[in-house]
């Protein structure tokens, strides 16, 4: 009967009570992101910042939430839309803005830039730029957790779009054959660059898609982060109690282009401001915590500021710090 | 103070575009996320959206407006409660606070060496270990030397496992892992799904994770499933990441032509994977190197793609018994000494080149033996120091001509040792045809010994 279960946990997650230090590091972190987003959208329009560069704005909550269901030494792993990631993970954001910029202060030393960083101390595997292919990783992160006999996860997120790449597949069935501790976390912004998932997915329901190797799944409202760490919580324990894979599909959304390059003619403007209007992530817990009276508008003011510092020395940090020395071309090669 | 909104690039490339419509008007607040105005460039028609809140005080560049330069401030923000930090290009930007170095340690600069900084560094010098003379040795196959480098390595460290395409339980398609499955069980010998791309990421990852994984492709021909996570994962993460993070992992299985199995199944990789900055590549022929390079490759902080061959398998050469025989990646050797002609080769054209040699020897012509072992660092050290002995050179691979190994070695020589040379180096290789089935054909394709004494005696001005 493994699959009439791995059906019925499609069920929506109990919404804990809101408690205020809860919602109040969720707004931080949530913050944080969105405004160190938007800062490095401002560099890349100033030319600081080169290439492809992926925004998460919109999609906080998704990553804050599970953060926020996850401990010590669980690992992390995702594509290439990865700065809300790192964030979340507790790198440093002078660290990260400056490899975006291309500085030896960067977390790679200017050599991996947006789409590629990395943090052994934080758990963060990165940061990879072809689509599907941290999936497998993730995998295997994950089977090293059960090789060594430990109770770590590992969350491997990807999107909408690599939810159609034949390698998660490959990983699926090797996740559930041995048991693996991996929480597939499929971030359905709902477009895949310019391809919706109505247009690229016969399977629109993405948290159906490990039904044929009897992973379990679940739809949750990623605008709405207690939904998200309520699923988060469910996933953990599923993982570390040895029942194997699972998969959490968030519906979410990003507001900005599929990379700063993108003009976005495949959806409207009016799509994109209702979203905002109606379900943006961090409004919302604003919203809540206002309402439980649990903060003011002036302390809201000065958390804005408070980041807005954090963020501005971020940007200050990338735009001081060196580029890497010209011997660097030639390290880390090999060891 | 106003903050100055700047004509934004909005691709990698922009340098200008046209400013083609205001969303906003002077007077008009606006806050982060506002669609504020309309960008034209070559290829697209963008939105340009507000990153400050505050009052637009003035716009500069009127709508309409061709060749606005990337950066050029076209209007003035005037923040609504306190000073903004300013938006420009940094100029203004106080000083950083010294405390905010981020979290990777950052490795100390070397710009102070003399040489120029973006001179890649020499190599370090390379050796094999010194084999007394009466080291006892025994006569054993490739297929046991490999055998016996795994599970010595597997003893050795519990962190490295096996994994791939009947490994396990069926003993290996080709018997190197045979008994590895009653040794260690089947945590640390696993058996696969026939899904290369997801087992070579899923062996990465596990890498990433700290353990040492050997990942047995059944043939290197279904490797190409999973070059991408070979090459992107394995091969470019230490540099992507500055230096954080390696790719401790050993990619082995038979490389080449076997026999009589047709185009999709008989293709030499060594110059696909030699190719890669970040791998290390490893092709021997005998048992001995087979063991002491493939023990060398799990030991290896680095991605190792060692190419093995199935002919060769079974041809059993000495090996130094017992100990913990560990060879130097990195560097060739030479087989037999000469005079008059170097004859350089991998893997199994090994065998052809030998047999060569013992022909040119009837003739009087003296041929020294090097096998390069390794293509990835290639040791071309060893190479040109035998050109300066001998004076020509004559390259042999299975693999194809075009930008192959032998292609390599031979602009390295007449890089290195042009005056040296007294013939142009020769290249014997697998014709530039894809492997034919038919057995008359199949030979004709594969580079044969009478070719390769031909090259010799052409090398030589010798009929």
């Amino acid at each position: 009967m493994a699959k009439a279960e791995a059906a019925s946990r499609a069920s929506s997650p109990a919404k804990g009570k809101p408690n205020k230090d809860e919602l109040l590091r969720y707004y931080r972190d949530m913050l944080l992101i969105r405004r160190f987003e938007e800062k490095a959208g401002q560099l890349y329009g100033m030319g600081l910042i080169g290439g492809f560069c992926h925004l998460y704005i919109g999609q906080e909550a998704v990553v804050v939430g599970m953060q926020a269901a996850i401990g010590e030494g669980d690992q992390v792993i995702t594509a290439y839309r990865d700065h809300g990631h790192m964030l979340a993970c507790g790198m440093d954001p002078a660290g990260v803005m400056a490899e975006l910029t291309g500085r030896a202060g960067g977390y790679s030393r200017g050599k991996g830039g947006s789409m590629h960083m990395f943090s052994r101390e934080k758990n963060f595997f990165g940061g990879h730029g072809i689509v599907g292919a941290q999936v497998p990783l993730g995998t295997g992160l994950a089977f090293s957790n059960k090789y060594r006999g430990n109770d770590r996860v590992c969350l491997t997120y990807f999107g909408d779009g690599a939810a159609n790449q034949g390698q998660v597949y490959e990983s699926f069935n090797m996740a559930e054959l041995w048991k693996l501790p991996v929480i597939y976390i499929i971030e359905n912004n709902q477009y895949a660059m310019g391809t919706s998932v109505q247009r690229a997915s016969a399977e629109t329901h993405l948290y159906k898609r490990g039904s044929s190797f009897n992973i379990p799944g679940e739809a949750v409202d990623g605008m709405d982060i207690q939904a998200v760490k309520a699923a988060g919580d469910k996933a953990v324990k599923w993982c570390r109690d040895g029942n194997g894979p699972i998969i959490l599909e968030m519906k979410t959304y990003r507001y900005r282009g599929h990379s700063m390059s993108d003009p976005a003619k495949y959806r409207t403007r009016e799509e994109v401001d209702h979203v905002r209007e109606t379900s943006d992530p961090i409004e919302h817990v604003r919203k809540l915590m206002l309402d439980a009276k649990f903060v003011t508008e002036e302390e809201l003011k000065e958390i804005d500021k408070e980041i807005r510092a954090v963020v501005n020395h971020a940007a200050e940090f990338a735009q001081t710090s060196p580029e890497p020395e010209p011997s660097e071309l030639w390290t880390d090669i090999v060891h | 103070m106003p903050t100055e909104i700047l004509m934004p690039a909005l691709s990698p490339t922009m340098e200008e575009g046209k400013l083609a419509k205001w969303h906003v008007k002077e007077g008009d607040k606006i806050s982060s996320g506002d669609v504020i105005a309309e960008i034209e460039t070559d290829k697209a028609t963008m939105e340009v959206e507000a990153v400050d809140e505050g009052i637009v005080s003035k716009l500069l560049v009127e709508e309409g407006t061709e060749g606005v330069k990337v950066n050029a401030p076209i209007a003035l923000l005037q923040g609504d409660d306190e000073p903004k930090a300013k938006a420009a290009n940094g100029n203004a930007a106080p000083a950083p606070k010294p405390s905010a170095q981020p979290a990777p340690a950052a490795a100390p600069a070397k710009a102070s060496q003399a040489q120029p900084a973006v001179a890649q560094p020499p190599a370090a010098a390379l050796a094999d270990p010194h084999i007394a003379t009466d080291t006892p040795m025994h006569t054993i196959t490739v297929r046991e030397a490999l055998r016996e480098a795994m599970a010595e390595e597997m003893r050795r460290d519990p962190n490295v496992f096996l994994m791939g395409e009947e490994v396990g339980q069926y003993q290996g398609a080709y018997k190197i892992s045979q008994g590895l499955l009653d040794e260690f069980g089947p945590k640390r010998v696993i058996d696969t799904p026939i899904t290369e791309h997801g087992f070579a990421g899923l062996g990465v990852g596990a890498a990433f994770g700290g353990l040492r994984p050997i990942v047995e492709f059944m043939t290197w021909n279904f490797a190409m499933q999973a070059i991408d996570q070979i090459i992107n994962s394995a091969g470019k993460t230490l540099y992507m990441s500055g230096g954080q993070m390696g790719c401790p992992i050993v990619f082995r299985g038979p490389n080449g032509a076997a026999a009589r199995v047709a185009a999709q199944h008989s293709q030499n990789y060594a110059a696909w994977y030699a190719h890669v900055p970040g791998l290390k590549v490893v092709a021997p022929y005998f048992a001995a190197d087979a063991k002491g390079l493939l023990k060398a490759a799990i030991r290896d902080p680095n991605p190792v793609i060692f190419l093995e061959n199935e002919i060769a398998y079974g041809r059993s050469f000495d090996v130094p018994k017992g100990g913990d025989f560990v060879l130097p990646i990195g560097k060739a050797r030479v087989v037999r000494e000469g005079s008059d002609v170097t004859l350089v080769s991998y893997s199994i054209t090994m065998a052809l080149i030998i047999q060569a040699a013992d022909a040119l020897a009837k003739e009087g012509i003296s041929a020294e033996i090097i096998d390069l072992r390794s293509l990835r660092p290639l040791d071309t050290e060893t190479v040109i120091a035998s050109v300066k002995k001998t004076n020509r050179i004559v390259i042999v691979e299975e693999g194809w001509p075009i930008c192959g190994i032998a292609s390599e070695v031979g602009t390295q020589v007449t890089e290195q040792a042009f005056d040296y040379l007294d013939a142009p180096p020769a290249r014997v290789t697998g014709k530039d045809v894809p492997m034919p089935y038919a057995a008359n054909l199949e030979k004709l394709a594969l580079p044969t010994v009478d070719e390769v004494i031909a090259a010799a005696k052409a090398v030589l001005y010798r009929s």
